[in-house]
């Protein structure tokens, strides 16, 4: 019984921890493994404010525990089509991000994105596109055109593996069969839909996880890729090329921004602000290898970042950001991929 | 000490029954009526949903506009509720047939020992569902622990390609909810009194008989709350046919969740859980009132 | 080795109720159930990044776990979610199930059953989201309590479930004699009943706690800050790709509940025979 009680007082202990909203605080909701621990500690020092970082899988859990109102957090990190959603359910807030200090260091590419053209909300954290890599040892193609993931050779077949979730898949769909983003049309939809039904007979597994794994161990000879993931599977040793499509990739932004129900939204600002710093920014690109948004970063890079191919694309490459499709366009896309996965 | 307990057997029910009201009631009945309710509701185009009433979501459980606007059967979603049921009812009769024998054993040992191997076999799933699912495609997959060996001794020339296949998820189902089969059925077994069994061989039942008339009528309510504890979350498992079976059908899990994330469509995903949920209830009541009967009859007899 | 010329194995009498091949199945079961967790520890030493691609033999990502205050937080979160709603689920359940299994037949029973099972039956998703905007309607934002609170909720239908297994058409002739005996009900209960329901209480707190351990939606969704559990920081690990730092942390915990199970037999054991001197 007594120990009972212990564990009780111990629980009711966290809870009161949980309750308590000191001043100086700040609590991110990112991506796993996006925020390095020593970035934060340098902030922790510099700014006096203590800060707090949980994590979430994707972008749509992020919106759906926003959505059904869960508060909490004073910073979120979401892709660049989840932005104008949020903005328009009024779950996050304006805070000038063009008025900080470091807005500055803001690559002039960057700086009036459609998503947010007056950069009221959002400040940088990581870009990146998605694309497809192969295993260089057993593949004989070398990743020039969309065509060879959608419509493969007789070398890949079983072998291929696919994104679980549409988005993106569709999107690069969109780029090789020349059809407008987040179209409205069935009859282009059909076309897609027919192209990801034959392209089923080359599919191994619908994978968004084990990608790097699947061309190391040679289960799989092409497999759809994130740029940065794609790296850092290339740095174990593993034959993995990613690949550079002439047609051109898709490509993504994550920002940060502020909840409509963030307490310690000054907090948020300044954490902005030290994250617009070249020398912080990167020590995150340096750290997760994808691609910043700030002037003079490239200055602080190792060599080997330097030169990954990863995150120094050709100069010709064309890079599609998705926009926030409408609703009938996103359930288009959905009707496709449900017909996909019969 | 037991003063302030109420005195009528009516009064004590409720008194030991209201925790379990009180904890499920408010945060497990309330949120699914909201749930229902929501499912009868418009959704909102960017997740959520609109106050304004509507059937669109169990309409699109059966029905779809095709091209031409034209309102068609259907049969996409309940195929995969179908798909569902069989692959969790494959997944409970393995998990059965391979657990049974092991809570038994379990039974036939010195007390002490019993309490043991209970905890060997859930030690393992102490560990991280998805560590544990990442070690089956390290033993099953190409050059893996079970293909390298193998191919070294020259017993195959190529992989066996057992990956990603309706195999690899029965392996990983089963995997995933042994321990729901096996430990109900032990707690059942446990109180077995074994003299019983020897009253039967003595009146010339032979070892089969001693099972199936004995032993396993006597466990019976093990067996059924091993089955029901391991067929409903197969249902809703969506990681082992994703990452073993290489997603390439969509099962009800993944339906539901992909309703509430990609697709955004509280509603449909409201009422799929609906559906899912009747079809579960419905199934119980059956089973129930089979039982009953059963229980009539040999009540008579 | 001995050589005898005594009858083969097989044509020994086996004690009624006995099966042949019951312990080799047993022995393929437990090389089934621990395979994975074998291939699991071997990993948590890869010293390459990728958790499936072995790279050679290291020690480095349980240096990285042990400096890795984020992940010692989850695990730490985790395991005070399991204790605590084990707990309480486990009593809920107990004290449910009495009612059920021994309180005859009454109006209610079967929808007193379908409301303890109820949590079973909902998808994950369904109950994550669910009860996230309950949670949100009435305004509970309590961190950590938020998580218990639900894992109490889902843990009680699997707790419950062995218990009311062990219950049923198990007799009451002991309690009866203890009565007779002039016991109060509560010693009844306590030396009686409970030790009777022990194999089920121990195999339904043994579920609640592996499926709390393990839960990963209902978690992530209705978790306030700073409520990041084991679990949720592995999936959400995914988009980076899994590293072996996981697997060491999960052979860490592994070792300890070793530790714990080991020292527990032990200590029961000792009492066991001192008692019986």
């Amino acid at each position: 019984m007594k120990r009972v009680l212990t564990i009780f007082a111990a629980a009711t202990a966290m809870l009161t921890v949980g309750l308590a909203k000191a001043e100086g605080e700040l609590f991110i909701y990112n991506w796993t493994e996006y925020t390095p621990p020593e970035l934060i500690a340098k902030f922790e020092k510099e700014s006096g404010i203590k800060v707090s970082v949980d994590t979430y899988d994707s972008n749509e859990t992020l919106l759906a525990k926003l959505q059904a109102g869960a508060t909490g957090y004073d910073i979120v990190v979401p892709s660049q089509n989840f932005v104008p959603i949020l903005v328009r359910e009024g779950l996050i807030q304006k805070v000038g991000v063009h008025s900080l200090p470091n807005y500055k260091n803001l690559e002039d590419r960057w700086k009036k994105p459609e998503w947010d053209p007056e950069q009221e909300y959002t400040g940088p954290w990581q870009w990146g596109t998605t694309s497809f890599s192969y295993n260089s040892e057993l593949y004989s193609g070398k990743g020039a055109s969309l065509k060879e993931f959608f419509e493969p050779n007789d070398q890949v077949k079983g072998r291929l593996s696919v994104f679980q979730t549409p988005d993106e898949v569709v999107s690069l769909a969109n780029i090789y069969l020349g059809i407008p983003f987040c179209s409205e049309d069935a009859k282009q939809m059909k076309k897609i839909q027919d192209m990801l039904v034959r392209q089923k007979e080359y599919v191994v597994a619908y994978n968004s996880e084990t990608m790097s794994d699947l061309l190391a161990s040679g289960e799989a000879i092409i497999t759809n890729h994130w740029s940065g993931f794609s790296r850092l599977g290339r740095l174990t040793g593993a034959p993995i090329v990613y690949a550079y499509p002439k047609e051109g990739v898709v490509g993504w932004y994550d920002s940060m921004v502020v909840p409509t129900s963030a307490k310690n939204v000054e907090n948020a600002k300044k954490f902005m602000n030290f994250m617009m710093d070249p020398v912080n920014m990167a020590m995150l690109t340096e750290n997760q290898g994808y691609g910043d948004a700030v002037k003079g970063t490239a200055q602080y890079y190792s060599d080997e970042l330097k030169s990954a191919p990863e995150i120094n694309p050709p100069a010709d490459l064309k890079v599609f950001f998705a926009p926030t499709c409408s609703p009938k366009a996103q359930s288009l896309i959905d009707k496709v991929w449900t017909k996909v996965m019969q | 000490m037991s003063d302030w307990l109420p005195r009528s057997a009516a009064g004590r029910r409720w008194l030991g029954l209201a925790p379990s009201y009180f904890v499920i009631g408010i945060f497990m009945l309330v949120p699914m009526i909201i749930m229902g309710v929501f499912s009868f509701l418009e959704p909102n185009p960017y997740g959520g949903v609109k106050p304004v009433g509507s059937m669109a979501a169990y309409v699109k459980l059966f029905f779809e506009y095709d091209l031409e606007d034209q309102l068609v059967f259907n049969p996409g979603y309940i195929n995969i509720i179908f798909r569902s049921f069989q692959l969790s009812f494959g997944a409970t009769l393995l998990c059965l047939v391979f657990g049974f024998p092991v809570a038994y054993y379990i039974t036939l040992q010195p007390e002490n020992r019993r309490n043991f191997y209970i905890y060997l076999v859930t030690i393992p799933f102490w560990t991280n569902l998805l560590i544990r699912t990442f070690a089956w495609i390290i033993i099953l997959g190409r050059g893996g622990v079970i293909e390298t060996p193998l191919l070294a001794a020259g017993i195959i020339e190529d992989s066996l390609r057992m990956m990603y296949t309706d195999g690899a998820i029965a392996i990983g189902l089963t995997y995933s909810y042994l321990p729901l089969m096996v430990l109900p059925i032990y707690a059942s077994l446990e109180k077995l009194d074994f003299r019983l069994l020897e009253a039967a061989s003595d009146l010339y039942a032979n070892r089969l008989e001693v099972m199936t008339r004995v032993v396993i009528p006597l466990c019976k309510p093990g067996i059924i709350a091993g089955c029901i504890l391991v067929f409903i979350p197969c249902l809703g498992a969506f990681i082992a046919p994703n990452l073993l079976g290489g997603g390439k059908k969509l099962m009800l899990g993944s339906l539901v969740q992909f309703q509430f994330a990609s697709a955004r469509n509280w509603p449909f995903g409201a009422a799929l859980s609906m559906l899912l949920l009747s079809a579960v209830v419905i199934m119980l009541i059956f089973y129930a009132r089979a039982a009953k009967k059963r229980a009539a009859m040999e009540g008579d007899g | 080795m001995q050589k005898s010329s005594s009858p083969r194995k097989s044509k020994k009498i086996l004690p009624v109720g006995h099966y042949r091949g019951l312990g080799g199945w047993t022995v393929f079961f437990f090389i089934f159930l621990y395979l994975p967790i074998v291939v699991l520890i071997f990993y948590s030493f890869n010293a390459n990044r990728m958790v499936m691609n072995w790279g050679g033999f290291g020690f480095e990502w349980y240096l990285k776990a042990f400096q890795n205050e984020d992940i010692q937080k989850a695990v730490w979160n985790s395991l005070i979610v399991a204790t605590v709603s084990t707990i309480f689920a486990t009593a809920i359940a107990t004290i449910g199930a009495l009612v059920l299994a021994r309180g005859g037949n009454f109006r209610g029973k079967t929808v007193s059953l379908g409301l303890i099972t109820l949590p079973l039956m909902v998808p994950e998703i369904v109950t994550a989201v669910a009860v996230l905007i309950f949670f949100s309607a009435i305004g509970m934002n309590w961190g950590l309590g938020n998580v218990i609170i639900a894992h109490i909720t889902f843990c009680i239908p699997f707790a419950f479930m062995p218990i009311r297994a062990r219950l049923e058409g198990m007799d009451t002739s002991l309690e009866q004699a203890a009565r007779d005996l002039y016991a109060s009900e509560w010693e009844t209960f306590r030396y009686v009943t409970v030790p009777l329901l022990m194999p089920g209480i121990v195999a339904g707190a043994m579920l609640a706690f592996v499926i709390s351990m393990d839960d990963f939606i209902i978690t992530l969704m209705v978790g306030g800050a700073g409520s990041t559990t084991l679990p949720v920081y592995i999936y959400s690990m995914i988009r980076r790709g899994l590293t072996p730092e996981i697997n060491a942390v999960s052979t860490v915990l592994l070792l300890v509940s070793i530790g714990i199970v080991t020292a527990y037999w032990v200590v029961s054991k000792k009492s066991q025979t001192d008692t019986v001197h």
